[in-house]
């Protein structure tokens, strides 16, 4: 299965290479051109690219500031890749671009392609609320809704339009279970959410983020504000959760990354300097930087 | 080091005297407005409306003022929440923060801010005037909601200013829209809004000038939008420039009223922001 991934990479890079031809240099296609070049290349990719995400020749500039350097990547299904490297070095930006949160971050300009499904993230004319939909999002502080811990959970199917009380009851409960805080909250659903001590908010929120039902979860250094216990639980769950849904987790925890991870990516200085298997990058790096990086010599 | 410590124990002098000072104030007035309206409070003057010779010093109360007043800055506090929440919405999660146009409308209220409430009751009324209009209701309301108005927007900006971005980055990857995002930001400063409100209303209730021009004055309870209205404010105005003493002492005793009616709304407010904060991170 792996080698597999790495096989379709290799073509899909391949791929890439062929499309950058058909874009004007800049990376930021015109959209007619773009999306023509983006049916013809579903047709052809559909089969090879078992990927919910993939980067094509992603630019980041915060002002002046060019924060990520051309990067292409495809995250692998149904796995755990943990995106690793020093503070500052853009791996938060890189996990928040997948779902366009960077527009709420002021003079942000991004070019190059976030292809989810095949959708362009960037392209103007994507309804980016479906798009955002399909991946549950953990931050590294836990923040729950100004609601009831019902609610919390409810908020997301509601928006998107269920209504039915019954059927929202059974939504709550069940992902309440998947996120294992059922059991601690089914008698006080009704309280605020904020009375959860941080470790419960974080898996209320992974809660939340599973009820609108996404194929992908990003968590950006979702256990860096818990305690050891919590987070013990959070990578659990993780590890329970990697069978159904993609998960990308951004994390300046080298023993975590070691511990969960299936595919690692490795980024430094806003460009990605390696990624691979696990166990791969970590008991033989090809990069120098790499090797560096996880014996501790850069960090 | 002993001038390092003087200096210390001169600026904790300084300090505290400050503090005093602005606690002391507030003990002065009430005891003043107590003192000199005590006297001169009794039921009527909550219950009546100016009665036969009320400013020389007979039967009457300040009731037209009381109901006025209320309805001025209740009318003017509504109307300046449905424009305020639309602006400060729009410059915090509409547009980008720091761009020119965001800079431009709050350098916009800032210098609104500034402005003496006289202008803005000078300004109403050369627009009443304009359009053939008559001191009333209508025009007090809706220039003192142009005096708050900058007032809550600017109190609002800051507390949204305090919505951690994890708020809309949690519901941004929900799926939700702006406008989604937006009504479960002003869920999270609820309590802050309601402190907004409330201040816009003890700022809009005690303001003179502005209602000047545009409520006018009379001795009658406002019943519609086209009467004119009295305000506490004037009916101190009116009553302290009385003659008789008599009448004078009311003014002090409207004075209470309206410090009571303020002190009520802090009141509530601290309250209330404390009861709607449960749900708040």
């Amino acid at each position: 299965m792996k080698s597999e991934t790495i096989v379709n990479k290799k073509i899909a890079e391949e791929k890439k290479t062929i499309t950058d031809a058909n874009h004007n240099g800049n990376g930021t296609p015109k959209t007619e051109d773009g999306s023509a070049a983006l049916v013809h290349e579903n047709k052809d990719n559909q089969e090879l690219i078992h990927s919910h995400i993939t980067v094509k020749n992603l630019n980041v500039f915060f002002g002046n500031n060019h924060v990520l350097k051309d990067i292409n990547i495809s995250i692998p299904d149904k796995k755990i890749t943990a995106i690793i490297g020093p503070s500052g070095c853009g791996k938060t930006t890189l996990l928040k671009s997948f779902n366009r949160l960077l527009d709420s971050t002021n003079g942000t300009k991004v070019t190059g392609q976030v292809l989810v499904d095949n959708e362009d993230v960037y392209d103007p004319k994507t309804e980016i609320t479906h798009i955002r939909k399909k991946m549950g999002f953990l931050s590294q502080r836990p923040f729950p809704l100004p609601m009831s811990i019902y609610d919390n959970v409810a908020y997301g199917p509601k928006i998107h339009g269920l209504r039915k009380r019954k059927k929202l009851d059974e939504i709550v409960e069940h992902y309440l279970k998947s996120a294992c805080l059922w059991d601690e909250v089914k008698d006080r659903l009704h309280t605020p959410a904020t009375r959860l001590s941080i470790g419960q908010q974080q898996r209320l929120c992974l809660a939340r983020g599973l009820a609108v039902e996404p194929l992908i979860i990003l968590g950006d250094e979702p256990t860096s504000a818990l305690d050891p216990v919590s987070s013990q639980r959070i990578e659990e769950l993780f590890n329970s959760l990697k069978d159904s849904y993609t998960i990308a987790i951004v994390t300046h925890i080298l023993r975590q990354a070691k511990r969960i991870a299936d595919y690692v990516v490795f980024v430094y200085m806003g460009e990605i300097i390696e990624h691979g298997p696990a166990k791969q990058v970590f008991e033989s790096p090809k990069e120098k930087l790499t090797e560096e990086y996880i014996s501790g010599i850069i960090s | 080091m002993i001038n390092r410590n003087l200096e210390e124990s001169i600026f904790k002098i300084l300090m505290k005297g400050a503090s005093i000072l602005i606690v002391g104030s507030l003990f002065l007035i009430v005891i003043t407005i107590l003192v000199k309206g005590l006297s001169a409070f009794n039921l009527d003057m909550l219950t009546k409306i100016p009665n036969g010779g009320f400013y020389i010093g007979k039967e009457g109360g300040v009731l037209n003022a009381i109901v006025g007043s209320l309805l001025i800055a209740g009318g003017a506090s509504v109307i300046a929440l449905i424009v305020s929440i639309p602006i400060v919405l729009f410059i915090n999660l509409y547009i980008n923060n720091k761009s020119a146009l965001g800079n431009t409308i709050r350098l916009g209220y800032d210098i609104l801010f500034g402005i003496p409430s006289i202008i803005y009751g000078a300004f109403g009324f050369t627009i009443m005037v304009y359009f053939g209009l008559k001191t009333s209701l209508l025009g007090g309301i809706i220039t003192v909601a142009l005096l708050v108005i900058p007032i809550m927007v600017c109190t609002m900006d800051e507390i949204i200013k305090t919505v951690p971005g994890e708020l809309h980055e949690a519901a941004f990857s929900l799926g939700t829209t702006r406008l989604e995002t937006s009504r479960l930001v002003l869920r999270q400063i609820y309590p802050g809004l309601i402190t907004a409100v409330l201040l816009s209303f003890a700022r809009g209730i005690g303001d003179a000038a502005s209602v000047l021009f545009t409520a006018g004055y009379s001795d009658n309870i406002p019943f519609a939008l086209d009467q004119p209205a009295a305000t506490l404010p004037l009916a101190i105005f009116f009553q302290l420039g009385s003659p008789v003493q008599e009448v004078q002492d009311r003014a002090y005793a409207a004075a209470l009223i309206l410090t009571i009616v303020v002190l009520l709304i802090s009141i509530i407010a601290r309250i209330s922001s404390k009861i709607f904060s449960k749900n708040i991170v």
